[in-house]
């Protein structure tokens, strides 16, 4: 028996507002266990994509299966294997973070223990305190704790950073690891490239509707992309040559008589990669729309 | 094809009958009872808004007499069974739905979208947090009338059973218009601006502040469309004086025509509410 059937399964995936496609024959898979993250711009299409995944919206065309249900159609046992934490959200919050939780445990066939979910998003101390007195970052860990809460098989994490402080980030990505440890199949979307570099297995570049790239995280962008660079300054300006052999560059430079200045060795890090992909492609259709 | 996507069909289901609708139900009712009264605007616009509305009037009109020379009678008596009426209008419709679509707009109905919550969960949450909170209003208000300003209650069982019936109907009647009524406004901003003169007009045409006798006929039929007036009916024919009875339409409490009313508006609230509530408005 084979079980490796993915847990995320889009095909060809488009989403239009009249004559405006937001996401345009995007296709990915993820397989269970692993830790999928979306990348893009604001308004690439990102949030649009998650949200026809957990049945939020309809789409135009394509096919999705997530956990092999189509979302659109998915019941309440199917949600029940789910777990989203949506971007920021402003409910009025008049019960205490415990409450809300012990509430939510409730919803799910085999909830974790909530002192347990409380602890691992590092609320203890905040347990009984009203979610709308707490702070921007502490009411998206509460979020956090509410995806997680009902073991999900798969977890859905729209930005789920936003407005952490950097403690709360290591933190989270701790908590993150864990739950990958556990078999938690994860799809991220974040800012942070950072973020997918250190949580995420593999990676899809979404812009302008279109997955511009896909691939492991440290394959995406491809081979050329990640080739060092030399930078430093002469009289005549600034240079930059792409090499796999940056030591011999330098030689060759102080070969040739003074210390070069501003002298950078630098490994195109997944941030540096991520945005020379994407002002690629917004070349690129700069180039298409002036035809 | 060897392999076994997992699908819902094959998945342990864990219960989806009316039970685990019904258990996370009540657990909803206390979530939103404890959330309702944690909330200030709310308990002073939809809870303490009758006994303060009868505290005003009966204190403003404390020297006229709204009975007759043989049978006097005070304003807080005179007001009372219309203030209770308006605490099932409040504490249903009104605070429905506002509350709904607040929570439309703020992200908690979308939140509860993403959640095994059953959708009839919900509703049991909510009708039970109308039915719990009205019944402390109008024992509020029973309390105040008769403790502050002397109004003598019924004793006859029979008028309380009167009173139970009217009660029960009225606020459940109250709470599903309430849910029906919440699709309407298009945000959590625009729902009180949308759904307070719809109750304050009501009010003002069903016998809540003005006597129901005194308005003109065609205003009487008209307000007669609407389950506000049957409700405020009800509750005359339970705390007025039997003389009052000749000053209804057709000179009569009508119990019948309160039920029948009040029921009509029950099914239809139940139908636009079954056809029209969604957690979400996709796409928008």
């Amino acid at each position: 028996m084979n079980t490796t059937a993915p847990v995320v399964q889009v095909e060809n995936l488009r989403k239009t507002y009249g004559s405006f496609a937001a996401v345009d024959s995007v296709s990915f898979e993820i397989q269970r266990g692993e830790t999928f993250a979306l990348l893009g711009p604001n308004g690439a299409g990102k949030s649009t994509t998650i949200e026809i995944l957990e049945g939020y919206r309809d789409r135009t065309g394509g096919s999705v299966k997530v956990l092999g249900v189509d979302p659109g159609k998915g019941g309440l046992n199917w949600k029940a294997r789910l777990g989203i934490v949506l971007q920021s959200s402003g409910e009025s919050g008049n019960v205490s973070v415990r409450e809300q939780l012990t509430h939510f445990a409730g919803y799910y066939p085999n909830p974790r223990n909530v002192d347990e979910v409380i602890a691992s998003v590092g609320l203890e101390a905040k347990a009984g305190t009203l979610i709308r007195k707490l702070s921007g970052g502490q009411r998206r860990r509460v979020d956090v704790a509410l995806g997680i809460i009902g073991s999900p098989e798969l977890l859905f994490l729209d930005e789920p950073t936003t407005g952490f402080d950097p403690e709360a980030r290591q933190q989270f990505w701790q908590l993150i690891r864990s739950l990958k440890a556990d078999g938690t199949t994860i799809l991220l979307t974040t800012h942070y490239l950072d973020e997918a570099a250190q949580l995420g297995d593999r990676a899809g570049v979404i812009a302008g509707g279109k997955m511009i790239d896909i691939g492991a995280i440290d394959e995406i962008g491809g081979e050329e992309a990640r080739i060092p660079l030399v930078r430093w300054r002469d009289a005549n300006g600034k240079h930059e040559e792409r090499t796999h052999t940056p030591g011999a560059v330098v030689a060759s430079l102080m070969a040739a008589g003074a210390e070069p200045a501003g002298l950078e060795i630098v490994r195109p890090s997944l941030e540096d990669i991520y945005l020379q992909l994407v002002s690629d492609h917004a070349h690129a259709r700069e180039v298409e729309n002036a035809r | 094809m060897s392999t076994t996507t997992p699908t819902a069909e094959t998945a342990p289901s864990f219960g989806l009958g009316i039970g685990r609708s019904v258990r996370l139900g009540f657990s909803r009712i206390k979530l939103e009872v404890r959330s309702y009264f944690r909330q200030g605007d709310s308990v002073f616009f939809t809870f303490l808004f009758p006994v303060v509305m009868l505290t005003i009037f009966a204190v403003a009109f404390s020297e006229q007499n709204f009975g007759t020379e043989e049978e006097p009678l005070t304003a807080a008596a005179f007001y009372l069974p219309g203030m209770i009426a308006a605490g099932l209008l409040l504490s249903g419709l009104q605070n429905m739905a506002i509350d709904i679509a607040m929570e439309r707009s703020d992200g908690t109905l979308k939140r509860l979208a993403g959640t095994p919550l059953p959708v009839m969960s919900y509703f049991i949450g909510k009708i039970g947090q109308v039915f719990t909170t009205g019944v402390l209003q109008a024992t509020l208000v029973i309390l105040v009338a008769s403790l502050a300003f002397d109004v003598e209650l019924p004793s006859e069982p029979s008028k309380w059973v009167t009173f139970a019936w009217v009660f029960v109907l009225g606020v459940t009647t109250s709470a599903v218009l309430g849910i029906a009524l919440s699709g309407l406004p298009r945000s959590g901003k625009s729902a009180t601006a949308v759904v307070i003169p719809v109750a304050l007009v009501l009010q003002f045409i069903s016998g809540v502040y003005l006597g129901f006798s005194m308005l003109p006929e065609w205003l009487q039929n008209f307000a007669s469309i609407f389950p506000l007036k049957w409700m405020a009916q009800g509750m005359r024919e339970v705390f007025l004086p039997a003389s009052f009875e000749v000053m209804e339409q057709s000179e009569s409490w009508n119990l019948p025509g309160v039920a029948i009313a009040t029921g009509l508006w029950l099914v239809i609230g139940l139908i636009v509410t079954r056809i029209t509530f969604r957690w979400i408005r996709k796409d928008s």
